[in-house]
């Protein structure tokens, strides 16, 4: 599982994708909405958690489709499912390789970004460790999608599609914990809750995404 | 003879054939006692005028989203664990019933919330789950178009709707973490002393019966629709062949 781990990451930092491109991908997001927004730095710095939680999301998704494609191309993705592990066992360590190339690069990134946002310093702590929790569970979600998919032509489209409405609960936990922070509440509750749902996305995750991987491989 | 000998598409086909007229009737029958009574035999609300008869349509539609929802997710279970084909069929024929009960459900929402709350929208968390709930409903209608082959369709479209019904059911309790609510409480319930007053109550459970009925009776149409695309697609694939 290490082994596939390490296989994964050096792909993605080999080809490109995903990593560098998610985090610009991030950037290019706040920087959009900023000037969308308008320069109004007390506007800003209130919508702060919202736009940095769902950049993070979108970002995320860029490279959702990609986890399990090249694989089904090359056809290692057989050889996976013949190895001497559970399918399931393969997909942890696929959202565990997704989750080190996006999801903990972009939770580095978002307090960076954060201090372009103006966002109360207050936030930035529950901002770094929401998004650390919360991008597993995005991860791990977005396996599920990617694994239905699989056999869609052009499935990018649909792909967030299925994996958006999924995203829901982590977004609200994830964003309430911020803003609890920053008007100086516990945010320890959401965070609580978002802990939970992470926890039980990556118990589900691997089982739903084995299962449709299965069949889309019959 | 158990239930389950109606899984077999022939004796469904069958079966139903008999039953549409019937049911048609009988649909037809109590949305028109539910929605005349309730629109015109019934007194205006002391505050809130005519307005409130939009509870005739809302509340049943409201019922039927979610409801379609959970008959779409038992008929994914019965295909993945029984492999049925009917059962399949009938989780893709219920998906637009239930979304466009969702929408009707949304838009006569907002055109009492209108006059009533002055906003047609308010990011309530009956409403926004609402709203999620629908955007459910696309993605799996969406995914039934996008697969060819129709077994994988079936499983993939299940799997999907125990992960969405799992995360709606998630999003429904993290909505209400977000944001206080302007919605009323439940308008019907079992255990409650105080309902709407009898009135109302009496024609709205005609109205609901109604609707139920009409969900009742659209799924099986669609049903059977798809079951003779199947056999069509069948024949077709037969013709290749030869």
């Amino acid at each position: 599982m290490l082994a596939l781990i390490a296989r994964d990451i050096r792909i993605a930092l080999r080809t490109g994708s995903g990593f560098g491109l998610s985090l610009a991908f991030y950037l290019i997001f706040v920087l959009l909405l900023a000037l969308g927004v308008g320069g109004d730095r007390a506007m800003l710095a209130q919508s702060a958690p919202a736009i940095l939680w769902v950049g993070c999301l979108l970002a995320a998704m860029l490279s959702l489709d990609r986890i399990f494609q090249a694989d089904m191309e090359d056809g290692s993705l057989d050889g996976l499912a013949l190895a001497p592990m559970p399918l399931a066992s393969v997909v942890i360590a696929k959202i565990a390789a997704h989750w080190l190339t996006t999801g903990l690069p972009l939770s580095i990134l978002a307090p960076c970004l954060a201090v372009l946002l103006n966002m109360e310093t207050a936030g930035f702590v529950w901002l770094f460790v929401g998004l650390i929790v919360g991008t597993m569970a995005l991860s791990a979600i977005g396996t599920i999608g990617a694994a239905i998919t699989l056999t869609v032509r052009r499935g990018g489209l649909l792909l967030s599609l299925l994996v958006m409405p999924l995203y829901v609960p982590t977004l609200i936990f994830g964003v309430v914990t911020v803003q609890a922070a920053l008007e100086g509440g516990d945010p320890f509750n959401a965070f609580a809750l978002l802990g939970a749902v992470t926890l039980f996305s990556l118990v589900i995750a691997p089982i739903f995404s084995a299962w449709s991987l299965r069949v889309s491989m019959q | 003879m158990s239930l389950w000998s109606y899984a077999n598409p022939a004796k469904f086909m069958a079966f139903t054939a008999r039953l549409m007229t019937p049911l048609w009737v009988l649909t037809l029958a109590a949305m028109g006692i539910g929605l005349i009574w309730g629109f015109f035999f019934t007194p205006d609300d002391y505050k809130q005028g005519s307005t409130a008869k939009l509870l005739y349509i809302h509340v049943p539609s409201a019922l039927m989203a979610i409801n379609a929802w959970a008959m779409m997710l038992v008929a994914s279970l019965i295909w993945l664990i029984r492999r049925h084909h009917v059962s399949a069929l009938a989780a893709k024929a219920a998906a637009p019933v239930g979304a466009v009960m969702t929408v009707i459900a949304l838009a006569t929402g907002a055109i009492w919330g209108q006059p009533m709350w002055g906003t047609w929208w308010a990011w309530d968390p009956r409403l926004t789950s609402f709203l999620i709930l629908f955007v459910f409903y696309i993605g799996y209608i969406a995914l039934w178009d996008a697969i060819e082959e129709p077994d994988r369709a079936a499983d993939l479209t299940s799997i999907l709707c125990m992960v969405g019904s799992i995360f709606a059911f998630m999003s429904r309790y993290a909505v209400n973490f977000w944001s206080q609510g302007l919605h009323q409480g439940a308008s019907l319930s079992l255990d409650k002393e105080e309902n709407v007053h009898d009135v109302f109550y009496v024609p709205l459970l005609f109205a609901i019966a109604g609707f139920v009925l009409l969900f009742l009776v659209l799924v099986l149409m669609r049903t059977r629709t798809e079951v003779r695309k199947r056999r069509i697609r069948a024949i077709e694939e037969e013709l290749a062949h030869a």
